[in-house]
């Protein structure tokens, strides 16, 4: 390989010269100490190289040794309950090796080599495989079953393989090619920068279950589908991310924390081994892999973060798997982005970010989808990705939000002003919106009840006349309204309070299946239907809004899901109470006119 | 042998570009020697082949190129540290400024310090009581927290972090508890009154102070809050201790940083503040914190003021998604001649729930909190409704929510600045003001805590 010497350092940026046949991408090694980077431009015989890890103490004349390889990640057992950095470091390992603040120059592998994992064989010996066969299994976790599949570009006879115990760098078999017999092992790697193949892409089918009532039943994700979730600082983006790492009803999460708080990462790492997957009822660390690359953590790194997650994600994807990926924050990467670009004095687009920033990100997003998967088996994995948004000043204008907007398909608008009434998750009604609705509505109509679409549109209509009607009450008072508005505005009050709101801290409202949220949102048109009958028949809304059956509507979120009953309960007394209204509104009637 | 250079080139503001070097390495030390013996310090920016850009810490007055001798060091920026250092004072670059003996250091370390591992990492759960009833109350602090004070010129922020730096402690521990207070461009008097405030109630004592004053080089502003930071990491994961860092003005730190990176004529991003401002940010805020295993901890309360009350503006904005919530400083409630005008609605401790609750405060805490919240909010929609349409257009339950937000901002956020409130008096108090409210208006409360600590006037 190529050894070349330093010839400049500014910041995060080196730049060398000698490095004769390095390619665009590849990694390097530099300065004695041997610090991860990797070139990114080429002029003139004169490399820059984006360094991974603090640069000072680097100078002129340092050795940098390129190593033919571009920036890829390890792939195979042992990647489930790993917190790696931005390049694929185990933080644990690196933690228990170098003390508890990250120092330079360490050179750990992403998988442990002394690990042993059961290989469970899946092919018969002499069969034929190609690229994407399942050669076997291997149980990670209790609830994760890891493929290990023929890598990329091989086709011929398997041989020798069999139920074995091996680390991941052992050979557990061979294939027989044209061109000679390739032993497999089951670590394989893959460059981060390069999406990985798949038979073909199918268009979202499925709806993505968040147990989320704002996202499942207004504003809805697919399996294999991208949202964005753009808002100022408190409006709880990390929350809705968190929320959505926790509950999606996927096989694997792969989580990014890129850029962001050291604590939140903390949080997340003390927290899923501690809740427990709905469906399975297994520790959710189990099924997770993330990559914290915190905000004072190098920022070359934090560029490449996205990259080796979504890396990882299309790994699991390509197993067949359902996978959601959640990057906290995209905007911190557009940042490093723009800094590296800067050191690389390009000429600055808007607001000094990169001309290519838009490219980067739309290239970013299109590596989610539903596809067939590589292999002979019939075999459809989908990747979800769902990007955080951190505007300066909530400013939606903002670039990174505008060339996200242009790609992704669902877009979570957090609002300032709801999170300051503590509404949470502070997902603006009014400007968010979801394009696969015509999928979501379909299927929860068949799984859940044909009425879903049907309610979904009057409970949006009711939102949107409130708003209108607030505008209004800003100038004359509540008073000055008719009373059949103000009846509108009790039942938009109640979709907003009652069933929008929910609270991620709350054990049973946390999470709502979507028969429950049906249900609820059922309870609440029906009161609003019934009420407006008693409303035409003459009661007052005043007294409508007065009755007791409203804090049973208010309080039916906490109801457990193994008790939907409850809800019909409600709904019999909401037309018991009505009812009596009317009742009491004609006897008060007819005493005053005997 | 170190060799001296002399072939000085470019003096632009701060930087200095120094030619025919050899072995210059990024971001080492430079000593820069005038002709009548002083030297400056610098450091290298920089450094292409034989030519390296050093930044002068002392700034670059007096300096003519032809006169100047520069010689490097083969090290960065580095504090001097020993259990010493507690009670005396340095600048931005760790010099004794108080007249005081140098420091014998135990330990040299580079002021950049390395990140934490995130799974070194321990979560902050510990309240710190602060005695200001807007902050325990409403917007706990806990251990390795960062909690910033947003302000505004003319606001007292100085006094508040003064009596925050005065009051803290975590309750039931008898752990050693040290400030350290690194002044950024603020003016003389400012830095006075700290000081003597610090001096008056004995606080010099456990206290480590940086002084970089309006005046000092700008270029020290930038390693002031490093040292400072530097320092706490010593006196905490070192020594054991539990650090509150008081890191003010933000503004003027980032003020600086906007300098400098003119002077490299750097691509600028929002009103003139380089690209990277949010990544240097973190560089000092996400030092604050805890690790397992460790007994001590940092906690930081930077102040900064917001460039016309905009909380939009990058200093304020950048700060806010970093720092784990924000307490603001209120104009308007200083207007109306109440201490510590903390605005308690746009508030907000992000770790706050992580500290509350039984066996740490007392249990109707988090209860509490939402409904004083929740009240104040009202009582203020209601009180401005009552501008626009008229006292009598309000319903009886809005009058008496008004009347509590009349009271909760006279006898909750208002007090003494030498009054240190306990967490049950800071709770006692809010359930004063909540017996004026109707029992069945205060939903956000559990019934059983109702019961028990609810009564009618």
């Amino acid at each position: 390989m190529a050894e070349g010497k330093i010839e400049k350092v500014s910041g995060p940026l080196v730049i060398a010269t000698g490095l004769t046949g390095a390619q665009m991408y590849e990694v390097v090694r530099v300065g004695v100490e041997h610090l991860f980077g990797e070139i990114i431009e080429v002029r003139a015989g004169r490399y820059s190289i984006q360094v991974y890890e603090d640069t000072s103490g680097l100078g002129p004349g340092a050795p940098v040794l390129a190593t033919g390889q571009p920036l890829s990640v390890e792939l195979g057992p042992g990647l489930m309950k790993a917190i790696y950095d931005g390049i694929q470091r185990p933080l644990a390992v690196m933690r228990a090796e170098g003390g508890d603040f990250i120092s330079r120059g360490a050179n750990v592998p992403a998988l442990d080599r002394s690990a042993r994992w059961r290989f469970v064989c899946a092919v018969a010996e002499g069969a034929e495989v190609a690229a994407g066969d399942v050669l076997g299994t291997v149980q990670e976790t209790p609830i994760f079953a890891h493929k290990i599949m023929a890598p990329p570009g091989v086709k011929g006879r398997a041989t020798g393989f069999r139920d074995v115990e091996a680390t991941v760098d052992e050979p557990i078999g061979a294939i027989q090619t044209d061109s000679g017999r390739v032993e497999i092992r089951m670590l394989q790697t893959w460059p981060v920068r390069q999406g990985r193949a798949f038979a073909r892409r199918l268009p979202p089918n499925r709806p993505l279950v968040t147990g989320q009532r704002v996202i499942d039943m207004f504003f809805p994700l697919t399996k294999g589908g991208t949202a964005c979730v753009p808002g100022p600082f408190g409006s709880g983006k990390t929350v809705v991310q968190h929320q959505l790492a926790k509950w999606s009803d996927v096989d694997v999460v792969v989580y990014v924390g890129c850029g962001e708080r050291g604590n939140e990462m903390t949080d997340v790492l003390m927290e899923m081994p501690e809740l427990k997957d709905p469906r399975t009822g297994r520790p959710l660390i189990e099924r997770t892999t993330l990559v914290a690359n915190t905000s004072n953590m190098p920022v070359a790194a934090r560029e490449a973060s996205v990259f080796t997650g979504i890396t990882l994600a299309e790994y699991f994807r390509d197993m067949g798997y359902d996978v959601a990926l959640m990057a906290d924050s995209t905007s911190r990467w557009a940042e490093a982005m723009r800094e590296i670009s800067g050191r690389l004095e390009e000429m600055p687009g808007e607001e000094g970010y990169p001309a290519y920033l838009a490219s980067r990100i739309a290239g970013f997003y299109e590596r989610a989808g539903r596809v067939r998967c590589l292999g002979s088996e019939e075999r459809e994995g989908a990747l979800s990705i769902i990007g955080a948004v951190s505007p300066p000043g909530g400013d939606l204008s903002d670039p990174v939000v505008q060339a996200t907007l242009r790609v992704v398909k669902v877009f979570w608008g957090l609002d300032d002003g709801l999170a300051a009434q503590r509404h949470f998750p502070a997902i603006n009604w009014l400007n968010s919106y979801s394009l696969y609705l015509d999928v979501t509505e379909r299927v929860a109509a068949e799984r859940v009840n044909a009425a879903w679409p049907e309610q979904r549109r009057e409970a949006m209509s009711l939102l949107q006349r409130e708003a209108e009607l607030e505008e209004l009450v800003r100038l004359i008072g509540v008073d000055a309204l008719p009373a059949s508005d103000r009846l509108v505005m009790l039942a938009a009050k109640m979709i907003r309070e009652d069933f929008l709101h929910q609270n991620a801290f709350d054990a049973v409202d946390t999470f709502t299946s979507h028969p429950k949220q049906f249900l609820m949102l059922r309870n609440i048109l029906e009161f609003y239907h019934k009420a407006r009958k008693v409303f035409d028949g003459g009661a007052e809304v005043e007294e409508i809004a007065k009755l007791a059956v409203l804090e049973d509507i208010a309080r039916a979120k906490l109801t457990p899901e193994t008790d939907l009953g409850r809800f019909d309960e409600i709904l019999k007394e909401i037309g018991r109470q009505l009812d009596a209204l009317v009742v009491a509104g004609e006897e008060n009637r007819s005493e005053t006119s005997s | 042998m170190i060799t001296e250079y002399k072939a000085v080139r470019d003096i632009i503001g701060p930087l200095m570009l120094v030619e025919s070097v050899d072995g210059v390495r990024y971001n080492e030390l430079a000593h820069v020697k005038l002709p009548d013996g002083r030297i400056r310090m610098g450091q290298v920016l920089e450094v292409e082949g034989r030519r390296a850009l050093v930044q002068i810490f002392e700034g670059s007055r007096g300096i003519a190129p032809d006169d100047v001798k520069v010689r490097f060091l083969g090290h960065g920026l580095t504090m001097a540290l020993s259990e010493d250092i507690i009670a005396r004072a340095f600048n931005g670059v760790g010099e004794p400024i108080d007249h005081g003996p140098a420091i014998v250091p135990r330990k040299r370390v580079d002021i950049n310090g390395s990140p934490i591992n995130p799974t070194a990492r321990d979560y902050p759960n510990e309240f710190i009581q602060t005695g200001i009833s807007t902050i325990d109350g409403l917007n706990t602090l806990v251990r390795g927290q960062k909690l910033p004070l947003f302000s505004g010129s003319g606001l007292p922020h100085a006094r508040v972090a003064a009596q925050i730096a005065r009051q803290a402690r975590v309750l039931g521990t008898g752990e050693g508890f040290a400030v350290v207070f690194c002044a950024m461009g603020i003016t003389f008097e400012e830095s006075e009154f700290f000081l003597n405030d610090f001096r008056e109630t004995g606080a010099l004592a456990r206290s480590v102070l940086f002084i970089n004053l309006a005046h000092d080089p700008v270029i020290e502003r930038i390693a002031a809050p490093r040292t400072a930071l530097a320092t706490a990491e010593y006196l905490a994961f070192d020594l054991g201790m539990h650090v509150l860092v008081i890191l003010i003005d933000m503004t003027n730190y980032c003020d600086a940083l906007r300098e400098i990176s003119a002077a490299r004529k750097e691509v600028p991003g929002r009103r003139g503040y380089p690209g990277y401002m949010y990544t240097d940010l973190s560089t000092l805020y996400e030092r604050a914190g805890r690790i397992r295993g460790k007994s001590g901890s940092i906690t930081q309360i930077p102040v900064l003021t917001m460039p016309d009350d905009d909380k939009t503006h990058p200093i304020p904005d950048l700060t806010g998604y970093i720092t784990e919530g924000q307490i603001y400083i209120s104009r308007a409630l200083h207007g109306q001649g109440i201490y510590p005008p903390v605005d308690v609605l746009p508030s907000l401790s992000r770790l706050k729930d992580k500290g509350i609750g039984p066996k740490k405060t007392r249990e109707d805490h988090s209860n509490a909190l939402n409904q004083l919240y929740a009240a104040y909010s009202r009582g203020k929609n209601a009180r401005e409704l009552a501008v626009v349409l008229g006292e009598s257009a309000l319903t009886d339950t809005d009058r008496l929510f008004m009347k509590f937000a009349d009271g909760f901002e006279r006898g909750f956020v208002a007090q003494g600045e030498r009054e240190n409130r306990s967490i049950q008096e800071t709770l006692d108090t809010g359930w004063r003001l909540m017996g004026g409210l109707p029992r069945a208006e205060l939903k956000r409360v559990r019934p059983e805590i109702l019961d028990k600590y609810w009564k009618a006037p």
